[in-house]
């Protein structure tokens, strides 16, 4: 079998781990040592940031030698589509408010599915809306203005 | 005598219209979300979080456990009747309660799983009542050496029995670790990877993390698969009531599962899927016909569904008497606590009598509800299976959102919400356990505090951790655990297992 890294799973876990290790060990030599004695804040996140390398390593040099495949479908479409829907109702909550950026979620998230019915899509938008109104806002008085703006 | 005036107050206390009607709301939803697959309790009680921000803690705590333990019971529901796990405890339920079910048994089956499960849930009640007074008068006493030894075993035993890798999942329990170190130190008053954002001084929320990965991500990734659920639902269920043969055969696997469960329970890290698997191997290892497994025998639904139900319910040991906690959901739980402004800790048990004996007996009696509620409404958990799950997901992302957005007003905690989805579906992918991660991230903090505080006391000599008693039994008993699993039978055992 041949080494193979574009699709290797344990070959991208070990990256993820040496970078993110290698980034904390990194930033934390701006935050002071201290000794065993008298921790300063940069001991332990430097001491972690060596020990998620180490494993990183490891792992990678496991994916090198098992070269154990990336298994299960990818969904590029949802993949981009819901965290953009969760960040476009957290700006909506801030500029326009409650009812519009719930209503716009469910569209917004709708689209990443695999099917969109434009009706079917407007009658759950319809109802969750009158549903968390009705419980967030009214039930449990979440003190948010239901529109904004204006 | 002691022991009956703490049950007395704790049942008066439960027992309350208020709880009463809590306790029912709790299990309900937990039953909902176990019958659905692809959203666990874990999301839930973090995007339900903010409906119990104007209750008192009391009722806040009996709802969402009812939640939690409603959904391990949800879970083997479906497991039996369409052979899908709602829930990854219910995983070993499919095995023979589905072919229970193919039989004609459905009823037998789903009524051991009820009373398997209120049996273990009446003995730990029992058990937590007992023990956990005593423990919590231990922890007053505990330091930080022997705190923070404990914490290293319970995030030892939660990369061990993780799913997978031991490796991948160790270094996500580091990964988690760092994570939880975002923010302003409590020491030096020096704020840490918060990369100027006025934000981040506060530390990533706990909820931020859990609803990102486990309800945001777990859909992007659920959205990919391309197979559609399948339900059967042929035959109507007839003879609800197990035959006296079948109890008979039954009490046996129900009480060791209890043990099991309840045994695992008590360790920090272990989760309720870990105690049914290992419950389904005892059965069938005791049993004088084993080649009856996985061909409908009711042992192998009474003893696991009694031990995941025992797990979930002593989760609450550690978690309430020692104030550290046992699993991710437990870490909400604790979550909950704080943000009704009580400190976790063995003090609990003392100040708030009230709410620790509440909670235990609510449990009880939140099995009894179970009972009672389940098995007439079965016919319609099974249609809500079958509603599309393109009307489930945006639900979903709705409340998430709401729920993110809720527990401090704040948009950038949604933003970062979407960060977190984009991470974890990659985690997913590559077989990082996550689980792992997020208990890492709750001990974190109280990790670097107690190893800070453990080695000023001791001038900066770690031997500290292995010449007190209490604490070098925690340490050995790691070591002990690591050394097991380089042994390779053991170590091909819990591939078996876990894979």
């Amino acid at each position: 079998m041949k080494f193979d890294w574009r699709n290797n799973r344990d070959f991208w876990a070990g990256v993820f781990f040496i970078l993110t290790g290698a980034a904390a060990m990194i930033i934390s030599r701006d935050y002071p040592m201290g000794s065993a004695l008298r921790m300063g804040p940069g001991y332990f996140p430097t001491v972690l940031g060596g020990i998620v390398v180490v494993f990183g390593i490891y792992v990678l040099i496991k994916g090198v030698i098992n070269n154990e495949k990336v298994v299960g479908n990818w969904s590029l479409r949802a993949l981009f589509i819901l965290p953009a829907a969760t960040w476009i109702f957290g700006v909506m909550m801030e500029t326009v408010g409650f009812i519009p950026a719930l209503f716009v979620l469910m569209y917004t998230s709708s689209i990443a599915g695999k099917e969109f019915k434009f009706l079917e899509v407007t009658i759950m938008a319809v109802v969750m809306v009158a549903v968390c109104t009705g419980v967030f806002i009214y039930g449990l008085g979440l003190p948010y203005p239901l529109f904004k703006g204006h | 005598m002691e022991l009956f005036n703490n049950l007395i107050l704790g049942f008066s206390v439960a027992l309350s219209f208020q709880n009463l009607w809590f306790c029912f709301i709790g299990v309900l939803l937990g039953t909902l979300i176990g019958v659905l697959p692809g959203i666990g309790p874990l999301a839930t009680i973090a995007m339900l979080l903010p409906i119990t921000f104007n209750v008192a803690p009391v009722s806040a705590l009996i709802m969402l456990a009812g939640i939690y333990y409603g959904a391990q019971y949800g879970g083997s529901t479906t497991a039996i009747l369409v052979n899908l796990p709602g829930e990854t405890s219910a995983v070993v339920t499919c095995i023979d309660g589905y072919q229970m079910a193919r039989q004609g048994r459905a009823g037998p089956a789903l009524a051991i799983a009820a009373i398997g499960s209120f049996v273990a849930g009446t003995v730990c009640t029992l058990f937590i009542a007992l023990f956990g007074p005593p423990l919590a008068e231990m922890a007053l006493k505990f330091g930080a050496p022997e705190y923070f030894s404990l914490m290293l075993m319970g995030l030892v035993t939660a990369a061990v029995l993780a799913h997978g890798d031991m490796i991948k999942a160790l270094a996500m329990v580091a990964l988690g670790l760092l994570l939880g170190v975002v923010g302003t130190d409590v020491n030096s008053g020096m704020s840490r990877f918060a990369f100027g954002i006025s934000e981040l001084t506060d530390g990533i929320g706990f909820v931020v993390l859990a609803v990102g990965v486990f309800a945001v991500g777990e859909i992007v990734s659920n959205l990919g698969e391309t197979e559609e659920r399948q339900v059967f639902t042929k035959g109507k269920i007839t003879g609800l009531f197990p035959t006296w043969p079948d109890l008979k055969a039954s009490i046996g696997p129900i009480l060791r599962g209890t043990g099991i469960g309840a045994f695992l329970g008590v360790l920090p890290g272990t989760g309720p899927a870990i105690a049914s698997f290992s419950s389904y191997m005892l059965e069938k290892k005791v049993s004088k016909t084993p080649e009856r497994f996985g061909n409908g025998a009711i042992e192998g639904v009474a003893g696991p569904e009694s031990a995941n139900n025992a797990d979930a319910q002593c989760k609450f040991i550690p978690t309430l008497t020692l104030g550290i906690p046992a699993s991710a959901v437990m870490a909400l739980m604790l979550g909950a606590l704080t943000i009704q402004g009580i400190a976790p800790g063995p003090q609990v048990m003392t100040q708030k009598p009230d709410l620790f004996w509440g909670l235990i007996a609510s449990m009880w009696v939140g099995n009894l509800m179970l009972v009672i509620l389940n098995l007439p409404l079965i016919g319609l958990w099974v249609s809500l299976l079958k509603v599309p799950y393109r009307f489930l997901f945006p639900a979903i992302m709705g409340f998430s959102c709401i729920g993110i957005y809720s527990v401090n007003n704040s948009a950038f905690d949604v933003y970062l919400t979407a960060i977190f989805a984009v991470i974890g579906f990659f985690w997913m992918r590559l077989e990082m356990p996550a689980a792992p991660l997020l208990l890492g991230f709750v001990l974190g903090p109280l990790m670097e505090e107690n190893l800070r505080r453990a080695l000023l006391i001791s001038r900066g000599d770690p031997s500290v951790f292995v010449t007190r008693p209490i604490s070098a039994g925690f340490i050995i008993t790691t070591v002990l655990i690591i050394l097991i699993m380089v042994v390779p039978a053991v170590r091909k055992k819990r591939e078996a297992i876990t894979d």
